[in-house]
């Protein structure tokens, strides 16, 4: 791959994947372009993000690029300015943690529980918070904590150093955490609040039961100065025990809005061209995804993949700057096709880009998806089918389709009454191995053998998933299949070998 | 003789803040707990018996989350160690439902918060009561007449009950009902059905004696809680900027959230308003409360909602509709793509039509995100497409949620809001 400047950029922005990390580079790469400076006014929190949000009324739509000035006594507020710069679209809720927080040595409520769709930021403001400000913290991802002993162990670690958490005990009990933690910090007391982050504290619901009760009241039990904070994409709800806890205070994030989005993907603009161009870029992006996805790390990811595509034709000098019209014909099937197959990553990104280098022209992908271009052999396509036909049709309507001259077929009451319901929402029945037989023995045009070589398809297919063997693999006499295929790729299958499915599916009559 | 020193605005307001926020969130005790007198005696009395006389005793303090019961205890145990005879000779021992989970943890703990590590060292023990029949004997005093009594607290006293055979319940109780050493037995719950926990012979050793706070607060001694609560002490620095802020009004607004007395002693609502205390908003106005209580209160599954994409809130109306249509019975992601295909072929113009894939990927963020939730959550023979689920959310909640929807189509809001699909 020709490494051109455009594509070093890209790679940097792919690869790195923390949005603090990201933001620190757009930053120094556009160190001289910095878009039109907040204005500062000094607005009181209070009256305007907090009402706003509190009285959910919709919220502003113009991009609205007043700085809050943090009033928070306690901290250097040349640090607190900086802060609130690299966090854009969050100071209101930066002020209210800070006001939450309170001064470094006052006491903050025992737990505090923040909520969010993923990407709004909680984890990138919180830690930021945490590391500009210099506050004592442990910070823990439970991901990464199969067992509790692990979240211990960082924990006193980050507090009192590497030797305290050498004298745990091999499986640590929180009843030896909590005693070794009384102990330590009554030989070095807490100065300043000290912060316990628990990021993605969905999973400490699977860990011990008595864990997350006794972290929400660990202030009380440890007798110090130390908050727990719990980041999570799940509501609180979905959390409280059933004999109840200690009620933590929640805090939401709200989601970013269109025009925020904008905002934020307006900060890694290529150097090489105009602010304006990028944020037209982005507005057709997101004119395209918004109403699929509002990941912020999606769109942003989608934004680098497809922006060498979208200057193709400023390069090669076909359109100029302003002719967003043409631009946008340019990149929109592209778009199109990206939605199904890298915002799916049924194409890695890697694809995709030599994609978009080698073929000119618009070709089908060579998607990663098994299934697509599967080449069976002839008698297999008919098992196959055959295979569907079973799932999906009712067996005593056999007799209608696959006899050669059937009688009359009287439709009771009861058939009447649930024919609403099409076997094909309710999902594919198991079928014998004989009714499967007898099926092919009819679809099939020629006469067929029944010889070993045919009953090894069968076994292959279950191999390929595209049947499933249901029961217990001991049945050798009548073994019982499903088929795991979908209706499009049986209509493929079908349409190679010349046979019209549809005319024999009880759903399509 | 002590100057006063005037203090600024800034710094009253830090003091303030600093006071105030001590006392709601580490819950320093006070001088009486409100509202609690008949209990606090009660109380009182018995551990009095056992400090003094050397009786033995078991209760239970049983009431709901946040209603004071080891604040009740904290005030108790505090005036019982003032007393001479106590002071002397009474031990505490307090174990945790949540930490001790296990009868051999608990012992250990007994163990070291008796000071007896030593005298243990490495014994080895048959059974549970020969251990704790070893503690209790190294406490007698030389000459062999009297034990030094000890005072168990068992915080979360139904966890315990969970152990296996209940064996430290049994065995604390048993020593509690004979008359080795004065013993008091002393378990904090919030489970109203606590003694259907209790083995029988557990049940048997217990004394029945029950203490139940139930905080009956009409609406003025719930103002008074309040303002006690909030109120700076006597001694303030600025006594200028303590009047004005004791008299600030927000009496008015505490009504609305005069149906949280239950959790009176876990002051939510009164910490966020005094967050909310800075140099330009330097006392508490009614507000601030009323933003509290209207933080507290957000539905905040109607607030994930609003963070939805237009894809996925289609699909949770799909959803709705098969709820509405089979009154409530499973169904699995075919069905709900068949309602949105529906959906797209007659109703909708804004929305075009998306590929089963992209509609596959909106639903499992909706599974995520737990607002379904398959029926059976273990073993999944059934392909992921087939798989029977429910919607974890309430038709009001819905409904409502798409009204705060940020620029919702038309066409999305007509279709939620007609009856038939």
């Amino acid at each position: 791959m020709v490494s051109t400047p455009l594509s070093k950029w890209k790679l940097a922005a792919i690869t790195s994947a923390p949005c603090g990390a990201y933001m620190n580079y757009a930053e120094g790469l556009m160190a001289s372009n910095i878009p039109t400076s907040p204005q500062e006014t000094a607005v009181d929190f209070q009256e305007m993000g907090l009402q706003d949000k509190l009285l959910r009324k919709p919220t502003n739509q113009s991009i609205t690029r007043m700085s809050v000035t943090l009033q928070c006594p306690g901290y250097p507020e040349d640090t607190l300015r900086s802060l609130a710069e690299r966090l854009p679209c969050r100071e209101t809720q930066l002020a209210t943690l800070l006001a939450l927080m309170g001064q470094p040595d006052q006491y903050s409520y025992p737990s505090v529980f923040i909520y969010g769709h993923r990407a709004t930021g909680k984890s990138h403001v919180v830690l930021s918070i945490m590391k500009d400000l210099e506050l004592p913290h442990a910070s823990v991802d439970c991901v990464e904590c199969v067992s509790s002993g692990l979240l211990f162990h960082q924990v006193l670690s980050a507090f009192f150093g590497p030797d305290a958490a050498a004298l745990l005990p091999r499986c640590p009990s929180l009843s030896d955490f909590v005693r070794l933690y009384k102990q330590m910090s009554s030989n070095s007391p807490a100065t300043q609040t000290r912060y316990i982050i628990l990021d993605r504290a969905e999973r400490m619901r699977d860990m011990d039961f008595s864990l997350l009760p006794a972290l929400l009241r660990l202030q009380e039990l440890v007798n110090d100065n130390v908050t727990v904070i719990l980041l999570s994409e799940i509501v609180w709800e979905k959390f409280r025990p059933n004999t109840g806890c200690f009620e933590p205070l929640l805090f939401h994030f709200p989601d970013y809005s269109k025009a925020e989005l904008v905002q934020i993907l307006s900060w890694d603009h290529h150097p090489s061209y105009t602010p304006e161009l990028y944020a037209s870029y982005i507005n057709i992006l997101l004119g395209v995804f918004f109403s699929v996805c509002r990941d912020l790390r999606e769109l942003r990811h989608l934004a680098v993949l497809n922006f060498s595509k979208f200057c193709e034709p400023l390069e090669k000098g076909e359109a100029k700057e302003s002719d967003i019209h043409k631009l946008w014909k340019n990149i929109e099937p592209h778009l199109q096709r990206a939605m199904q197959t890298v915002y799916l990553r049924e194409v890695s990104s890697v694809q995709w880009e030599q994609q978009q280098m080698d073929e000119k022209e618009a070709t089908t992908l060579r998607v990663l998806s098994a299934h697509a271009h599967i080449e069976l052999p002839y008698y297999s396509k008919f098992l196959l089918i055959a295979a569907y036909l079973a799932s999906f049709n009712p067996a005593r309507t056999d007799r209608r389709f696959f006899l050669k001259s059937h009688g009359k077929i009287r439709k009771t009451n009861f058939l009447k009454k649930h024919e609403k319901t099409s076997n094909h929402l309710l999902g594919p029945k198991p079928f014998p191995l004989d009714r499967l037989m007898a099926i092919f023995y009819s679809v099939v045009d020629s006469r067929v053998a029944p010889t070993a070589s045919i009953f090894s398809q069968i076994s292959s297919l279950v191999t390929l998933q595209l049947l499933s063997q249901v029961g217990h693999d001991d049945q050798l006499d009548s073994p019982k299949y499903k088929c795991s295929v979908s209706l499009d790729f049986i209509l493929a299958i079908s349409r190679t070998v010349g046979f019209d499915v549809v005319k024999y599916l009880y759903d399509f009559l | 003789m002590s100057k006063r020193r005037s203090l600024t605005e800034a710094q009253c307001v830090s003091l303030a803040q600093k006071l105030l926020r001590e006392r709601l969130c580490h819950q320093k005790l006070p001088d009486r707990p409100l509202a609690l007198d008949s209990q606090y005696k009660h109380l009182l009395e018995l551990l009095r018996r056992t400090a003094v006389h050397g009786e033995s005793n078991s209760v239970l303090i049983v009431g709901p989350r946040g209603s004071g019961k080891t604040m009740l205890l904290g005030c108790v145990l505090r005036e019982l160690m003032s007393l001479k005879e106590a002071q002397k000779n009474v031990l505490l021992v307090e174990l945790n439902g949540l930490l001790q989970t296990d009868d051999k943890i608990a012992l250990k703990e007994i163990t070291r918060q008796l000071h007896l590590e030593n005298v243990v060292g490495d014994k080895v023990f048959g059974s549970f009561a020969e251990n704790l029949a070893f503690l209790l004997e190294a406490l007698k005093k030389g000459d062999k007449s009297s034990s030094r009594p000890v005072v168990f607290v068992l915080d979360e006293f139904d966890l315990f009950a969970h152990h296996k055979n209940q064996t430290l319940l049994y065995n604390l109780l048993d020593v509690s009902q004979s008359a080795q050493t004065p013993v008091a037995v002393l378990g904090l719950t919030c489970r109203l059905d606590v003694l259907e926990l209790l083995e029988k012979r557990v049940k048997s050793r217990f004394s029945h004696r029950q203490i139940h706070l139930f905080s009956s607060l009409s609406f003025a001694q719930y103002v008074d809680a309040v303002r006690s609560q909030l109120s700076l002490p006597p001694d303030f620095p600025d006594p200028k900027f303590s009047d004005a802020w004791n008299h600030s009004s927000y009496t008015q607004s505490l009504f609305p959230l005069s149906a949280f007395t239950a959790g009176i002693f876990k002051p939510i609502h009164l910490f966020l308003s005094v967050s909310r205390v800075s140099v330009s908003h330097s006392t508490l106005h009614e507000a601030d409360l009323l933003e509290a209580s209207r933080l507290i209160s957000a539905d905040s599954k109607a607030i994930i909602l609003h963070g939805l994409s237009i894809l996925e809130l289609c699909l949770i109306i799909a959803m709705k509709h098969l709820n509405d249509t089979y009154d409530g019975e499973p169904f699995n992601f075919q069905m709900v793509h068949n309602e949105f295909k529906k959906f797209i072929q007659r109703k909708s113009h804004s929305i075009h039509k998306f590929e089963k894939p992209v509609v596959m990927k909106a639903f499992e963020h909706l599974l995520q995100l737990e607002l379904v939730r398959p029926v059976d959550s273990g073993v999944c023979k059934v392909q992921r497409e087939y798989q029977l689920m429910r919607l974890m959310l309430e038709h009001g909640q819905v409904m409502e949620a798409l009204q705060r929807y940020p620029q919702c189509p038309t066409d999305v809001k007509q279709w939620a809001l007609s009856a038939f699909a």
